[in-house]
């Protein structure tokens, strides 16, 4: 237990220490923890508003696929309506169509049966006229009953 | 602990001077009158190469310190870093980083350091002085279980906690203080004050320089003891080393706890020096 003069030499040697900590070790080592400190709480920071964001665009992203598909139906109920409107007035002209085929078919019918008609009427009384001659030659001037055969023609 | 056996063998030594040889310090006058004028060289020489160590190891990690993805050296210092950071936090609430913690810092890490010369074996130390010096060259290896270092610190703390004081409440605040606390400010408790904040003042270093100081010297006197045994033969010796491992690991706790012990106290005192009563 004597004091001496080593107690003045490590004071000085403490407060050598002490000043070399303050100036050059402290100082590195506490702005290297609070930068990394920092960017930790700015890593979290940014790690709940991206989660934030990601709710936000998946809310959007379903509230635009309902509509999408709500307009979808729309469209198809839209286009069924108009094809079988089409359907249905493909099938109007088309029996009009018909119609009018079937009539156009019916005058010609109708024509044709004139025209035998007075084709067979012609050769009915030129018939007429023929056995009527053949049965008469002798009796009957022709020329004298002409009017008559004529007569009787019109009548057939 | 194995080549004191040899020592006391072949140089007969008594258990008295054995004891005596270690606990001598190399001290050199450095001034004509001696008495005062003596300087340990072991205890001087050892504490400020170990300080330059420690502190060096800690700057060379801390001068390339990166706020990116530490490396294990770095990872190490600054879970010291934290560990002194948060005792000082929880004491003090100024601005620590500009003195205090730094201080705290140091003081750990060297009290440590310097405790921790108690692991080296003492007859080591001794053959290897003994080398150097010749057969009566003395050598403590460590520092703390010197007063002398302890006093050092304690009364270069206890010159910061004045400063501190005077520097935060100015002169008048200090000498204020010193009247009219712990009792009040009326006139006829001003003697019990004084006196009462006298006593604080003399005991703070020294009890913060003995405690140091009495665990080191006891933990040391306790391995000379065990070291005693090698005088008694070869199973002695093992029964002492296995005593002297023992304590050893226990000595551990020890160097660890008062190394901490006087890091608070010295955060303590300077805390309690920065406020106002």
């Amino acid at each position: 237990m004597n004091i001496n003069f080593t107690l003045i030499a490590q004071a000085i040697a403490f407060a050598v220490l002490i000043w070399f900590t303050v100036k050059f070790v402290w100082p590195p080592l506490l702005s290297a923890i609070e930068t990394r400190q920092k960017e930790i709480a700015d890593g979290l920071a940014a790690a709940s508003e991206g989660r934030n964001a990601l709710e936000v665009a998946a809310k959007k992203s379903e509230i635009t696929l309902n509509e999408a598909k709500q307009k979808a139906s729309e469209i198809i109920g839209q286009a069924e309506k108009r094809g079988s409107q089409i359907v249905e007035d493909a099938k109007g002209v088309a029996k009009a169509e018909g119609d009018r085929i079937i009539a156009g078919a019916k005058a010609e019918i109708e024509q044709e049966i004139n025209r035998a008609k007075e084709g067979l009427r012609s050769q009915v009384s030129s018939l007429a006229v023929a056995g009527a001659e053949k049965i008469l030659r002798k009796e009957i001037n022709a020329s004298a009953h002409s009017d008559m055969l004529a007569k009787l023609a019109a009548e057939l | 602990m194995a080549t004191e056996h040899a020592n006391s063998a072949e140089h007969g030594l008594t258990p008295s001077g054995y004891i005596e040889h270690h606990l001598s310090f190399n001290a050199h006058p450095v001034s004509e009158g001696a008495g005062f004028w003596t300087l340990h060289v072991d205890t001087f020489v050892m504490s400020v190469a170990l300080g330059l160590i420690v502190m060096g190891l800690i700057w060379l990690v801390a001068r390339k310190a990166t706020a990116g993805v530490p490396s294990k050296g770095q990872a190490f210092v600054e879970l010291i870093f934290n560990f002194v950071d948060d005792q000082v936090k929880n004491i003090f609430h100024g601005n620590r980083h500009s003195f205090i913690a730094p201080t705290a810092l140091t003081v750990f890490l060297w009290v440590f350091a310097m405790n921790s010369m108690d692991f080296l074996p003492v007859d080591w130390v001794a053959s290897i002085v003994a080398f150097f010096g010749g057969e009566h060259a003395k050598w403590r290896a460590v520092p703390t279980s010197d007063i002398n270092t302890t006093f050092a610190l304690a009364l270069s703390v206890w010159i910061l906690m004045i400063f501190f004081s005077v520097k935060v409440k100015g002169l008048g605040g200090f000498v204020h203080e010193l009247f009219c606390a712990p009792f009040g400010s009326k006139i006829w408790v001003w003697p019990a004050n004084f006196l009462f904040n006298l006593i604080e003042y003399v005991s703070k270093p020294l009890s913060h320089s003995l405690r140091l100081f009495g665990n080191m010297y006891a933990g040391e006197v306790i391995f000379l003891l065990l070291g005693l045994w090698a005088a008694t033969g070869v199973s002695g010796t093992i029964f002492g080393a296995i005593l002297g491992a023992g304590w050893s690991i226990f000595h551990i706790l020890i160097v660890a706890l008062q190394a901490f012990i006087f890091m608070m106290l010295t955060v303590v005192y300077l805390a309690m020096a920065h406020e106002s009563h």
